[in-house]
């Protein structure tokens, strides 16, 4: 049997990743759960005056779903590291930067996208303005594609360490700010009647310049912990 | 010297206290970041040593017994 | 050249060559922060507008800008490190990274307390305050990640990564700190716009620069010594250093 074509291996792994998050449907899930419980501490701490919430809206939002997208991005590789079926894709023929953009899409694919498309229902919990939530629901598709490559970083690094859980979020969170400054403030705009595109564009750059360089850290950080 | 007295370059005219805290946490860090790496070496320095002097003392144990 | 390249790699001789770069360079970089100190504190005028608590300047800003410097010589060496499998490059990250934590810390503190009654408030939100902060957290999360590793060796290759990601990231969060706080500033902070600064006040800044430049030079050297001597406790040249007790 022939060695299968880069994209094709590329996209088997993409389909082998998202069948593994299917088969588990409890742990796709948690961060959805997790987003909504966090969510509803908030106008318990705030209290419950709709103004005060439809203020905070659009930061706490974002502040969850980027707390969400680094909490599953610590098990992205975790398994494969545990079976060492990751070795495999480090021997494996096939140029390493692609590969790791597949777990890195498959991660999006499973958090982002889905906190994306279910943030609306959260945000009409806190209030927010519904002019605002189109605002909200691409900002958050493109914010949490640079967390997901951000967080796979962090990931890599700390996948071969027993106690990694607390470590990624010192390591990663830092390099969360310009999303988290970018992403909320598109939602502020939109609250406000300001054109989002620009927000928008920049989130946009943000995932391009990720795309072309974080899988690089990702590989080499994978090589790392695996020689380890 | 811009002060007449050493109370009122104490008092720098009501901002003592700020000017003389930021100055002394910065000379212990300053000092900190010096002295912890010296300590560092001279202990390592000394364990080793310790070390070499019982690896002889072993060696000649090892010599005078044979 | 070359050759010189090869004695840096070489870690007896650059324990050698530190001790003796250290044995004049510290007596100098502690007798210029003292004359910056003694210049800064008694002998300037005070500002016009801020009185005597502008004087804070004198260590804070030069602690804020070797900072900012000191993590883009640890990024250097960690490059260094990881592309030509340097061992020195990465003694050399490993030591800048405390060094780096604490002037962050001291810049911050000072910083803090010179807010108080310039603004009346210990801390602002304010654009550089907050990407001092930032910065503070990128270097304690490479030193943690360096102590999280058991095997050193994959530890430096780990930070050297983290640092170059960071790297990328400083100009991007600094500007977007920037643009954050432009868009929130408040408006009854008032920041003292001019930049031009008066000769008597700033020599004895520009000394305290200098002084902090050999100040972190002279903690990456000892941070180096040391590391080189746990590392090297094995070989030859160590243990014949061990028994000349010095």
């Amino acid at each position: 049997m022939s060695a299968p074509s880069t994209t094709r291996f590329c996209l088997r792994l993409l389909r082998r990743q998202l069948v593994l998050a299917v088969r588990r449907p409890a742990e796709m899930g948690n961060p959805l759960l997790f987003f909504a419980m966090v969510v509803a501490l908030f106008p318990l701490g705030l209290g419950p005056a709709p103004e005060a919430l439809a203020g905070f809206a659009p930061g706490v939002l974002w502040i969850v779903a980027l707390l969400a997208s680094l909490l599953t991005s610590d098990n992205v590789f975790r398994g494969d590291f545990d079976d060492g079926s990751l070795e495999q894709l480090l021997l494996a023929p096939q140029p390493l930067y692609l590969g790791v953009l597949a777990y890195i899409g498959a991660h999006w694919l499973v958090s982002g996208l889905l906190l994306s498309l279910v943030s609306p229902l959260f945000a009409l919990m806190l209030n927010l303005p519904a002019a605002a939530i189109p605002a909200l629901v691409c900002s958050l598709l493109l914010g949490s594609a640079v967390l997901s490559l951000v967080g796979c970083i962090g990931a890599s690094l700390t996948v071969g360490l027993r106690r990694g859980g607390m470590l990624i979020s010192l390591l990663v969170l830092p390099l969360y700010v310009p999303v988290l400054i970018f992403g909320s403030a598109a939602v502020q705009a939109a609250v406000d009647g300001l054109p989002v595109a620009p927000y928008l564009a920049i989130l946009g750059a943000m995932v391009s310049l990720g795309i072309a360089l974080a899988p690089l850290a990702v590989a080499a950080g994978l090589r790392i912990s695996i020689d380890a | 010297m811009y002060f007449d007295s050493v109370e009122a370059m104490l008092a720098m005219e009501g901002h003592g206290v700020f000017v003389w805290s930021a100055y002394v946490v910065t000379a212990v860090v300053i000092a900190l970041i010096l002295l912890l790496p010296l300590r560092r070496q001279r202990r390592l320095l000394r364990e080793l040593a310790a070390d070499e002097r019982r690896a002889r003392a072993v060696a000649a144990n090892a010599r005078g017994s044979s | 050249m070359w050759s010189f390249l090869h004695k840096l790699g070489s870690p007896p001789w650059l324990y050698a060559i530190s001790g003796s770069i250290l044995r004049w360079l510290l007596p100098l970089t502690l007798l210029a922060l003292a004359a910056g100190v003694v210049w800064g504190l008694l002998f300037t005028p005070p500002d016009f507008r801020q009185g005597n608590s502008y004087r804070i300047i004198y260590i804070h800003v030069p602690a804020a800008v070797v900072a900012l410097a000191g993590y883009y010589v640890m990024a250097t060496a960690g490059a260094i490190s990881l592309i030509w499998r340097m061992k020195m490059a990465d003694v050399a990250m490993k030591a800048a990274a405390p060094v780096g934590a604490a002037l962050t810390f001291a810049a911050l503190f000072t910083g803090a307390v010179w807010g108080k009654p310039t603004w009346g408030t210990y801390w602002v939100w304010d654009a550089r305050i907050t990407s001092m902060l930032l910065l503070l957290f990128l270097y304690l999360g490479v030193v943690v990640l360096y102590e999280a590793y058991e095997n050193k060796e994959a530890a430096g290759k780990a930070c050297a990564v983290l640092s170059l990601v960071g790297t990328v990231n400083i100009p991007i969060i600094y500007k977007s700190v920037d643009w954050w706080y432009s868009l929130h500033q408040p408006a009854s902070i008032k920041f003292t716009g001019d930049s031009t600064i008066d000769p008597s006040m700033l020599y004895p800044l520009l000394l305290m620069i200098c002084a902090f430049y050999a100040l972190f030079t002279c903690c990456l050297l000892l941070n180096m010594r040391a590391e080189l001597l746990q590392r090297e406790a094995r070989t030859g040249w160590v243990r014949k250093l061990a028994r000349g007790g010095e």
